[in-house]
């Protein structure tokens, strides 16, 4: 993302709107200013505030009669008075930072928009958590901390090491080199996203030892940590397996998404795949 | 996408909060299910939501490209369902959030009714989720637990803070426009109504919800804890074991 120096009337408002923070109004040059390295190009500043397109010029000298009489003018806090947000076209390997962090861009590895992972959201017809197995989705970073894949590594490759398997359909997993180790191609080792979920399926009995490993490879990194456990229920609706563990690892169980099964398979496939592997 | 799952707060805080969201599953049941999703959302209205959306296209209040200065005095602050319904082109999430029960619960009878073909999930609390079902006479299929945040969980503000930023899981609603969203109420500079619809123009696939938003923040005005984040920092502890949520 770009900010047209020339239109900029240095209002403020965007560094609020910035979910990492990356936007401020430099005291030098007196216009908004995208700090490059913390920015993962998500667009909530140009796609979030609203845009007027006044003259920059008109806006400023209102602006400085206001300062200079100390009355402070309110506009509204989600606006660009002077539609000053220009997308750069970005490169590889920036190209990264928007795809995980830009709502509105699907992966290409999954077609699905956000953080591209269907979870149990579509296990009804997807069948991908069977009973006897449990899905972890392991979300690293959050606005305003974010996290790079150097330090998601270092989870992929402890878990790889324990011989856990990643979901192939995960974006995170289309940009390893080498899936049996968890190794995560080199030249975005560094680049930064707001955030990115690695997603593994285990069978149940390995529940504690990965969240053991989780806990064990968090405090290793600098961001933060967001876990979801998935899980198929039974004939009656409900998990009898999982949620006594999870509940006796200390985890006060509040929230959920619930898929309801109400999903079909509508389109026949050529040949039937094959299932994914889970290592036991 | 995860974006429903880790909100902020206890089973009671979600009392208000029951996002209900139809997906097609990429070459399982995608072929064709476009008019099956308009057709969601617009049974959608038929319940009051309080929010609807797409994960391409936004909710019921989006920002605008074309803003005239005097709309500054003269907002728009109403959703428009219609707009959502008539811009979904490409299949893709869609979302009806409810700040009811009874009223998610009527929805989610009626889908199942409607038998539409598509994957539905309700991501409220285990327990809200569970009425649902009842009701409706549907067994769960499959469930995603929230484990809560856990790591260096010193970088993230105060509760309340979290509660509303946490309403778009994609984080496009940034800590510090709540933040500032909390301190504009507690001043007076807007209502806590004004602020939500700020706040609801970031989100980018309309699962924000605004009424439970209105809440937090009416909740904040009588309050004595600090919107700035320096409360939560300064006393996080050092163990990942104890830390925010209390989850574990």
């Amino acid at each position: 993302m770009r900010i047209n120096q020339e239109r900029c009337v240095a209002c403020g408002n965007c560094t609020y709107v910035c979910p990492m923070e990356a936007i401020y109004i430099d005291p030098v040059k007196k216009r908004a200013t995208i700090n490059r390295d913390e920015c993962v190009e998500c667009y909530a500043c140009y796609n979030g505030l609203s845009q007027e397109h006044l003259n920059p010029t008109m806006v400023r000298t209102i602006r400085s009669i206001f300062k200079a009489m100390r009355v402070r003018f309110e506009p509204e806090p989600d606006v660009c008075p002077t539609a000053c947000f220009e997308p750069d076209k970005l490169e590889w390997p920036r190209v990264v930072r928007r795809a995980f962090s830009d709502p509105r861009v699907p992966h290409e590895s999954t077609g699905v928009e956000g953080r591209g992972t269907e979870e149990v959201k579509t296990n009804d017809v997807s069948g991908r958590v069977q009973v006897g197995e449990v899905g972890f989705t392991i979300e690293f970073g959050r606005p305003g901390v974010g996290v790079r894949f150097h330090e998601i590594q270092k989870m992929s490759q402890a878990l790889a090491r324990a011989g856990v398997s990643f979901e192939k359909k995960n974006p995170i997993t289309s940009l390893m080199t080498d899936i049996a180790t968890g190794t995560i191609r080199e030249d975005i080792m560094n680049e930064k996203v707001m955030s990115a979920i690695l997603e593994i399926k285990v069978p149940v009995e390995r529940t504690e030892e990965v969240i053991r490993m989780v806990w064990r490879i968090e405090k290793e990194i600098s961001t933060v940590v967001a876990l979801g456990v998935g899980t198929r229920c039974d004939e009656n609706g409900e998990d009898t397996v999982v949620a006594p563990i999870l509940e006796r690892l200390g985890y006060k169980l509040e929230r959920a998404k619930t898929n309801i099964g109400l999903g079909r398979v509508s389109i026949v496939q050529p040949q039937a795949g094959s299932r994914e592997v889970v290592h036991a | 996408m995860t974006n429903t799952l880790h909100r902020f707060g206890d089973a009671e805080s979600f009392r208000d909060d029951y996002v209900v969201f139809a997906i097609a599953s990429k070459g399982k049941n995608d072929q064709d299910s476009l008019p099956k999703l308009r057709r969601f959302l617009q049974i959608a209205t038929e319940y009051k939501p309080v929010n609807l959306g797409d994960a391409r296209h936004g909710g019921a209040l989006r920002p605008s490209r074309e803003m005239n200065p005097l709309s500054h005095w003269q907002r728009d602050m109403k959703p428009d369902f219609d707009a959502v319904i008539a811009g979904l082109d490409h299949p893709t999430t869609c979302a009806a959030v409810f700040d009811d029960r009874v009223k998610a619960e009527d929805f989610v009878k009626r889908i199942k009714e409607e038998d539409l073909g598509l994957s539905v999930n309700i991501s409220t609390s285990i327990d809200g989720a569970e009425q649902c079902c009842h009701y409706a006479g549907i067994p769960r299929h499959s469930v995603g637990y929230s484990l809560g945040f856990e790591g260096h969980t010193e970088k993230l503000p105060n509760d309340r803070v979290m509660m509303l930023s946490t309403m778009c899981g994609h984080g496009m609603v940034s800590h510090q426009l709540a933040r500032k969203m909390i301190d504009w109420v507690k001043e007076g500079r807007r209502t806590p109504a004004e602020a939500v619809t700020y706040m609801t123009r970031f989100c980018s696939c309309g699962v924000f919800n605004p009424a439970r938003a209105r809440r937090i923040l009416e909740g904040a005005i009588t309050s004595n804890e600090i919107a700035r984040d320096f409360d939560n920092r300064s006393q996080a502890p050092d163990q990942p074991e104890d830390q925010a949520n209390n989850k574990r």
